[in-house]
């Protein structure tokens, strides 16, 4: 209660030592109408119908949107420049947002960090886990999921729908966390039959719908027969897909609504769980967490429900799977395990689940994954 | 042109009406200023007829139009910021349209000054503050007129239309971009967002004292102020204005044609080389993808409702900073999609364009007609 007072009289003082009398008398009235209440900013680098990415903070911000005493302002398409420091000083001074969520990975460093710096009062949380405790600011945090699980739940339900034993993968850079999720999809994949392979093509940028396009068409023209990605917004990828008969797993959102009969499952952010978390805290008048981090097991991650195109045996080892991924500890990269040029990244009896520190810099695709990071 | 000089001078000396003098002074000086103005007027006009169709308040609009992007001395900064950048970036396509060539590939100079700068501010690192900076404005500056000097050079010596060779190159530009700053320029640190090495504190211009808005709008505003007068007052502008006009008729006066050409686009290059630089240091602190985000494409818009007069961008840039900056706001006030500014943008572009038939048409602003009649 006393954060929002003082915050209000910070920016009427400002306003006033502006002399900006027009904005002070056309200010107050729509300033007050929202101070009734705790005042949550998403910021979002895409749009938020997406059917990816952004679509899924949007879904988590929209689940907040009946709770009591919780105002929700959005703003979308919103670069990683000048622009965004401006969104969050706007929904600062003009909305009284106490806490923001600004959302893209880029938005993390220089953007939100001189936010933090200029409002020490308000909150800042990012996703995309760089926040750490020695090097930035106490009133900013990270939140973040780890998803190669969800692909590898993707990969089991894709091997056991390929024919053609080639899966494919349209990918958008080769960083280490799509490098994670092209190499889960493809031991998911070999979970059911080691002789599969996967074809990945990266198209260079996080949206580009004309790339992934021509990436999916070329994977079809390949003989893949079951596709996922990795970019900021799969719907191009689905849609393309299923249009030329091949099946589709998720990434981001649910896609199922873009290709009711060929969308076997995906990999979905489960961020209004997240969201509700920070959000009862605030409420609650209690600090928030500054890094938060799950996968499957913690709630932070889930699957899209099985489609029509799923068989039997393989929706009992989705299953099997998933439950014991929801145990905790389950590993993934483990021993012996060979990248694609045949250097050995794990040796026998070596695991890493994923939490694992060393993940977090791969820099490899595994055996059986075609294709390559430079 | 003779005729209408004599008539005018009979005028004034049989009436000797200065009033009458003045006032032709006023008319002629209104035309450039009304035309415009009233095209803006009728632009909203139709703007508010597509919102009151989705059924939303026009006028509830315009208030937070007013209030997002100038209401306030937050909201003018705000406006201030976003145009910034578009001051250089239209320049690339106003300068060498003086010379009739139509350049649209100035987010590849920007992009290229970008890095360029960064990697000088990185190999430099150490070296005394200033000149630093002076550097690296330099690389940037050299980057980019290099790169759309060649436009003018492939259509001068070669006779490729630059229009399509300046885009082509702008993708050229960013593919580079994407290879340096994710090859040999990466930041090994730079895991999940490829940048360069962030550049050190002292390379960082910041913002202009007691405002918070960088450095870069007053650049851009002495750029445009030094373009104006190179272009209007200058040899080398009267004979670019002569070339633009007809280049036969420039040739057979004896005018280098070639040379300013190719030096018209270089300067043009130059300028958004230099957005590069001051986007790198006085936004992102290293370069990156975030440097494509279409500056350059925004300036095309800018330039052409400026109807490439170097001043008139001046004003035109902080317009559409301004309804940038209020596009947020519309964003989360009254949940309308952020496509909705760029209707508007889109409505203000086609309305001035067509505006620009007007001149000449109306005996007000035509003292010469009065008299016709009279």
């Amino acid at each position: 209660m006393t954060k929002r007072l003082s915050l209000s009289r910070r920016q009427l003082l400002r306003s006033t030592a502006a002399g900006a009398a027009v904005g002070l008398a056309s200010a107050l009235p729509l300033r007050s109408a929202y101070a009734a209440d705790t005042t949550i900013g998403f910021i979002y680098v895409g749009p938020k119908d997406d059917y990816g990415y952004n679509q899924a903070h949007a879904e988590g911000a929209a689940s907040l949107k009946g709770m009591e005493g919780v105002t929700i302002v959005e703003e979308e398409n919103v670069p990683e420049t000048v622009d965004v420091q401006k969104t969050m000083e706007s929904m600062i001074n003009l909305d009284g947002a106490a806490l923001l969520f600004p959302t893209s990975f880029g938005y993390f460093d220089p953007h939100m960090l001189a936010m933090c710096e200029k409002y020490p009062d308000i909150q800042f949380r990012h996703c995309g886990g760089l926040w750490s405790e020695d090097k930035h600011p106490k009133n900013a945090g990270s939140y973040f999921g780890y998803i190669g699980l969800g692909q590898y739940l993707n990969g089991i339900v894709a091997g056991h729908t390929t024919k053609s034993k080639k899966i494919g993968f349209v990918a958008a850079k080769p960083i280490p966390q799509v490098l994670q999720n092209i190499n889960s999809y493809l031991l998911g994949a070999q979970a059911v039959d080691p002789e599969i392979a996967c074809q990945v093509i990266f198209t260079g940028e996080w949206s580009l719908a004309v790339k992934e396009a021509e990436a999916t068409n070329a994977l079809v023209d390949q003989g893949v027969d079951v596709i996922t990605c990795h970019v900021d917004g799969p719907k191009v990828v689905v849609e393309t897909a299923a249009g030329r008969d091949a099946f589709v797993c998720g990434y981001h959102a649910n896609q199922s609504a873009l290709a009711p009969e060929k969308y076997l499952t995906g990999a979905e952010w489960n961020w209004a769980n997240v969201y509700k978390m920070y959000v009862d805290k605030q409420l609650a008048g209690e600090p928030l967490p500054n890094f938060t981090r799950g996968g499957i097991a913690d709630g932070f991650v889930k699957m899209s429900p099985l489609g029509p195109a799923v068989s039997d045996a393989a929706r009992k080892q989705f299953e099997a799977t998933l439950d014991e991924i929801k145990q905790g500890g389950f590993a993934v990269i483990k021993g012996p395990l060979k990248d694609n040029k045949g250097n050995v990244v794990a040796t026998e009896g070596q695991s890493f689940p994923e939490t694992a520190i060393e993940l977090e810099s791969m820099d490899y695709l595994v055996e059986g994954v075609l294709g390559s990071t430079s | 042109m003779t005729d209408a000089t004599t008539r005018s001078a009979d005028h004034a000396l049989s009436d000797g009406a200065l009033f009458s003098t003045q006032l032709e002074w006023i008319a002629r000086r209104a035309e450039p200023l009304a035309i415009p103005i009233g095209a803006l007027i009728v632009g909203l006009a139709l703007f508010s007829l597509f919102i009151a169709a989705v059924g939303k308040s026009p006028s509830e609009l315009f208030e937070l139009m007013w209030r997002g992007g100038f209401g306030s001395m937050f909201s003018i900064q705000n406006t201030l910021s976003r145009a910034a950048p578009l001051l250089l970036a239209a320049l690339c396509v106003a300068l060498p349209a003086r010379l009739g060539l139509v350049v649209i590939g100035g987010e590849g100079a920007i992009v290229l000054g970008g890095v360029a700068a960064a990697a000088l501010g990185t190999a430099l690192s150490g070296a005394p503050a200033m000149l630093t900076i002076v550097l690296m404005a330099i690389a940037g500056m050299i980057a980019g007129g290099i790169w759309i000097g060649a436009v003018g050079a492939l259509r001068h010596y070669r006779a490729v239309n630059e229009t399509i060779s300046s885009l082509l190159m702008a993708y050229i530009a960013i593919a580079l971009m994407n290879h340096l700053v994710e090859g040999p320029l990466r930041d090994p640190a730079s895991l999940n967002k490829p940048s360069t090495e962030p550049l050190a504190e002292a390379y960082r211009i910041g913002n202009i004292p007691g405002m918070d808005v960088h450095w870069g709008l007053v650049v851009g505003i002495v750029a445009c102020v030094l373009s104006w007068i190179l272009i209007e007052k200058t040899r080398w502008g009267f004979a670019a204005r002569i070339a633009g006009d007809n280049v036969r008729a420039a040739q057979l006066q004896g005018l280098a044609v070639g040379p300013l050409i190719v030096g018209f686009c270089a300067l043009a290059g130059a300028f958004a080389g230099l957005a590069g630089m001051i986007e790198v240091s006085a936004v992102q602190g290293s370069a990156n993808g975030s440097l494509a985000v279409g500056y350059g494409y925004t300036g095309i818009l800018v330039a052409f409702l400026a109807r490439h007069n170097p001043l008139a961008i001046i004003p035109v840039a902080i317009l559409l900073g301004g309804i940038d900056a209020s596009g947020g706001l519309i964003q989360r006030r009254m949940d309308l999609p952020d496509a909705t500014v760029l209707v508007l943008q889109g409505m203000l572009f086609v309305v001035i364009l067509f505006s620009e038939t007007f001149y000449g048409r109306f005996r007000i602003f035509n003292p010469d007609l009065w008299k016709r009649n009279a």
